[in-house]
Formats: structure tokens, sequence, C-alpha cells
């Protein structure tokens, strides 16, 4: 309970009180807002765990992760396939839910056991390569990934006997995966091993001296990461129906990161704040949906000059910026 | 098997690499010589290079429509050259100014997003001047064939292998050979050191990024000429591959990204015999992995120093 404490003072409304409000709020939202709306929201909550994840390898630990939608895919392909008449397998989501972590996990494992002694900004480059390939082998891998046609007719999740199935029970099922992710992930950052990724992204010489072990470190930090991806993933695919390669194109990568780096690098209010601008907002704005991404790019070169901590810096990021 | 390695197709593959490999050492260019100064990796430079190619469209769009291209085919092309290297010098300029300069001293990661932030932005300036379609690059001159052995040729692609020869020898003797070029490599070697000696580094930055520009430019220019398609998102796949070219090379080194680009064109062109084509892609991005994994430095030894 001493853990959840800390993770509930992080955010910026310090009373108890405000925060039990924020929390029926949130829980009584869908009713509030009617189906589209709770379907959107079901969209920015996805992006939320997603911005969790990729928030533990870039604003934790420094690693600059542009690949980052190939876990998401591992997750996603990884229950797609096995509960979808694709092979005539319907394995439980609950079951396949955890398996998909462990997929995600071990491709940010297999993948980072190479490149993470890069610099980071090979690192970049490779994982936005890896994060391609990936798409183009679900693409052309026809017998088994069924190609641009995707999977179709993914089961939904059961509990007890009841599927989830309608855009307000996703809610509350993504409601509760974000929690998870943020409580797994504001744990991280203040354990042993984030203090570890904090002082090995301000130096890595240093930290190593300090006695961290650089590769284990930024290894783990890569194969979490993922592994929140894998979770998104596979919660995606179910939410869904149906996957295709295009779901999984470079722009996730981005607008994951974007959202975080316009919510704050390294804060969790800040991703969901991230999540909530950049997949929220444009639903709001429909007319300028053009603009969007013309905004987007030209919102991070501002962001980097102006404001390079995002709206909801993280204690941590704000003084390091103003030192 | 025995058609997939039978003399033309294999003469046809080379000529497609030497092409190909032209024009990504091109741009790899570009990457090698801002890398080399400033130790980043332009993200946009994917975009300059797509608004060459665009800019060098308006011209010889303009001269066709006009009629002036019929009557002065080779002066429309050196001027669509001409222009696409002016406009992506320019928009290189601009943008080491607006995004980059503010960020010089900013931690490592800032520059690199913003990077990525004005790739972004100039790919939907782009799309929203040409409404999301594909433009077709006009016909100037038509394409003709020049018999080589057991097969032929297209003037365009020994065009293409010629200019992009020209320009490389350009740029290797303007930096071996000027002033300006002796004091970009005192600035890539040290900043603190070159500016003690007199040199105007900011000045040099902007000079390192209009060139690195202006070969993007004329490579965009001569994608457009050679696969006459062009759209807005054309300059994503042939950055990652020149990217992957300079660092196969060795980044910073501008004889490595020479030698890359034509490295990555070759095997490109030469997997395409053995695998099948949509795996094409895939080829460039292995080699970077494997190149980074065996060679971090590349074949021919980056010419930074490691601590950035």
């Amino acid at each position: 309970m001493q853990a959840l404490e800390r993770f509930t003072n992080k955010i910026p409304i310090p009373s108890k009180v405000y925060l039990g409000l924020l929390v029926i709020f949130v829980a009584a939202l869908p009713p509030m807002v009617g189906s589209y709306w709770t379907q959107i929201l079901g969209d920015i909550g996805i992006y939320i765990m997603l911005g969790i994840g990729l928030n533990v390898v870039v604003g934790f630990a420094g690693l600059l992760d542009l690949g980052y939608v190939a876990f998401f895919a591992i997750g996603a392909y990884g229950y797609g396939l096995v509960a979808s008449p694709q092979f005539g397998i319907h394995i439980p989501f609950w079951f396949m839910l955890p398996a998909c972590v462990a997929f995600a996990a071990l491709g940010g494992a297999l993948l980072g056991i190479p490149v993470l002694r890069m610099r980071g900004d090979y690192l970049a480059i490779v994982t936005l390569g890896f994060g391609e390939i990936i798409r183009i082998v679900l693409n052309n891998l026809d017998p088994i990934t069924n190609g641009p046609r995707g999977l179709l007719r993914i089961d939904p999740p059961l509990i007890g006997n009841f599927p989830v199935d309608s855009p307000t029970r996703w809610y509350y099922l993504i409601l509760v995966g974000i929690c998870f992710a943020a409580f797994i992930a504001s744990r991280l950052n203040n354990s042993r091993l984030g203090r570890a990724w904090v002082a090995m992204r301000e130096d890595q010489d240093a930290a190593e001296i300090m006695g961290i072990n650089i590769l284990k470190t930024k290894l783990l930090a890569f194969t979490i990461g993922a592994s929140f991806a894998g979770m998104g993933g596979a919660i995606f695919a179910a939410r869904q129906g149906s996957i295709f390669p295009e779901n999984f194109s470079l722009m996730v990568s981005v607008n994951v990161l974007c959202l975080i780096i316009i919510g704050g690098m390294g804060s969790i209010p800040g991703v969901i704040l991230g999540a909530v601008i950049l997949i929220g907002l444009p639903e709001v704005l429909r007319e300028v949906q053009l603009y969007r991404m013309l905004a987007f790019g030209g919102l991070l070169v501002a962001m980097m000059i102006f404001r390079p901590t995002g709206f909801i810096p993280s204690a941590r990021r704000k003084m390091e910026f103003e030192k | 098997m025995s058609q997939f390695f039978s003399p033309d197709i294999l003469i046809d593959q080379i000529v497609n690499g030497l092409t190909i490999g032209g024009i990504y050492a091109l741009i790899a260019l570009g990457y090698t010589l801002v890398y080399g100064i400033l130790f980043m990796i332009n993200f946009a430079h994917g975009e300059i290079y797509m608004f060459g190619s665009f800019g060098g469209f308006a011209v010889l769009t303009y001269f066709v429509n006009s009629g002036f291209a019929a009557n002065h085919p080779a002066l429309s092309i050196a001027s669509a050259f001409i222009v696409g290297m002016i406009v992506s010098s320019v928009l290189g300029a601009i943008l080491e100014r607006i995004a980059y300069r503010p960020l010089r001293d900013a931690p490592r990661l800032s520059p690199l997003i913003s990077a990525i932030g004005a790739s972004i932005f100039l790919q939907n300036v782009m799309m929203l001047i040409i409404k999301a379609r594909m433009q077709i690059y006009p016909d100037v001159i038509e394409e003709r064939f020049i018999e080589l052995g057991p097969t032929s040729v297209s003037v365009f692609q020994i065009f293409i292998i010629l200019s992009s020869l020209i320009l490389m020898l350009g740029l290797y003797f303007f930096i071996k050979r000027t002033k300006t070029g002796k004091a970009m490599r005192a600035v890539a070697e040290s900043k603190e050191a070159a500016a003690l000696m007199g040199i105007d580094v900011d000045r040099i930055i902007v000079i390192t990024f209009v060139i690195g520009s202006a070969l993007a430019g004329a490579a965009g220019v001569m994608v457009g000429i050679y696969y006459t398609q062009i759209n807005h998102m054309m300059g994503f796949i042939p950055g990652i591959k020149a990217f992957t070219a300079a660092v196969v090379g060795g980044i910073g080194n501008v004889v490595g990204a020479m030698f890359g680009g034509y490295f990555l064109g070759m095997a490109e062109a030469l997997g395409v015999l053995v695998m099948p084509s949509e795996y094409k892609d895939v080829i460039a991005f292995s080699l970077l992995v494997l190149v980074l994994i065996f060679k971090p430095r590349g074949i021919f030894g980056e010419v930074i120093s490691d601590r950035v």
C-alpha cells in the first residue's frame, strides 16, 4: 500500500479527496460521454499503455527506441494468431496475455543484445529499421500472417461468461491495464534499477565506475519497455477484432514518442496528458485533421527549444534541465 | 536458377546497383558531413532530398508546359538540377538555423527529436502542397538505350552514374583543396580549436549543411528523372538507407560514405537475384545491424572521436 501511496503522490493534485473524485470521475466517464467517445477513450488508453512502456526506455533509461511498434506488433500478432480462425486455434485471452508480454520481452532482449552496445543515435536508427523489418515481414509472410489481408475475427476476452466486446467493457479493462502498468512503472522508477537507469542516462561512464553493469541495465530497460508494448498489443488485437500490418507502421512509434515528449519525459501523469492531447485532441478538432501531423512536427521542434521537459515534467528531469 | 545468373541480368543488376548506389552515396554524404561536425543525425535529411526533387519537378513542369523544354532539353534538365539543389540548400540552412542551432548545447536527445519533428513537419508541408497525390516527373528527353554486350543500358542510368561521380569528385576536391574545405575539416576535428584559429564555426556549420543538402537535392532530381514518380514520403526509406550507407562506410568519413552508398546499392541490386524483391528493404537494415555489431566504426573507420 505504501507503494501505491507513493504513486498517488506523483499526481499533481495534493489532496486525497481530489484524487478520490478523480477516480470516480474516470470510472464514471463512459456513461457520461456515450459509446463513441468511450471508444476514443479506449484508443487513448492503449496509447497511454504504450507511452508508459516507452517511457521506461526513453524517459527513464534515456535510450531512444524508434521501433517500439515492433513489440506492439509482436503482442498483437502473438494473440491474434492463436485466437482467430487463421489456424483455427482459440487460446483464451487471459492465458495469452502473459505469453504476449513474454514474447515481446523476448523480442526486446533479442534485439537489445546486439544493438545496445551502440551509441544513442545509432540505436535510434537500428530500432527504427527493426520496426520496419517487422512490418515488412508481417506483410510478406502470407502463409502465417495472411499478409496485407490481416487477421480477422479475433476472439474477445471472456470474464466469466461475459465477452468483453462493448466499448464500455473495454474501457474498464483498459483502465485496469493502465493502472497496472503505471503502478509497475512508478515502482520501477523508484527502485534500485530505476536509479541505475537515471545514473546511466546522465553519464554512462560515471555510472559504470559506480558499479552499474551498463549492458545489463540497458537490456532490462529495453526488455521491460518491450513487455508493456506486448501487453498493449494483445489488448489492441482483442479489442479491434482484426489486425493488419498497416496498424504497425512507423507512425505508431513516432506518436508514442511524441506523446511522451509533449507530456514530459519520465513522468507518468505526463504520458497520460500527452496521450489525451495527441490522440484525443484530433478527434475534437476533426476539421483540422489534415494539419494534425504538421502541427505535431512543429510542436516537437518548438518543445525541444522552448520547453524540453514537456508539460508535466518529472521532478528529476526538471532539476536536470534547470541546473 | 540458370536464368537468374545469366550474364545480361547480372550486368543489368550491376548497372542498377551503380545507379542507385550513386544516389545513396550523394544522400549519405549529407549525413556524414553533418555528423562529422555536429555529431547529430540530421533526421530531416531525407525530407531535404524530397524538397530538392520537388524543386526540380516544379522547374521541369514549368518548362514543359511553356514549351521551352522541347527546344532546350539539356538546359531544362540543367536548370532543374540547379533549382533542386538551391531549394535543398536553402532548406538545409533554414533547418540548421531554426531547429538545430538553438539546441547545440542541449542534451543529446533534444536535437534528434527536433530533427524528427522537422522531418514530420516538412513531409506534411509537402503533402498539403501536392494534396497527397503522386506526382509524375515530366518527360523531357526520351529514354534511350545503349547496347552493352548482351544487354542494353538506359542513358538515364549512365547519366546518373556519371553525374553522381562528378558531384562526389567535386566535393572531395572541395574538402581537400580549398580553404573552406580545410576549415570544415578543422571544425570537424575540434570546434574550440578551430574557433581559436579564427574560423567562424557557425558559418562553417551552415556551409556544411548547405553542401550536404545540395548533394541531396541533386540526388532528388536524379531519382525524379529516373523513377518519374515522386511523392511527399519519398525521402523516408532512401533517408534511412543512405544513413545506413554512411554508417557502413564509417560515419564522418567522406570517402566512407561514397563507398557505403555504392556498397549498399550493389548489395540491394544483387540481393534481389537471390531473394524475393519484397525483402529488398530488409537487406539494408540487416546490413546496418550487422555492420554495427561487427564493425561499429564502419568499414573505413569513423573520423570522429567516440566521446560525444
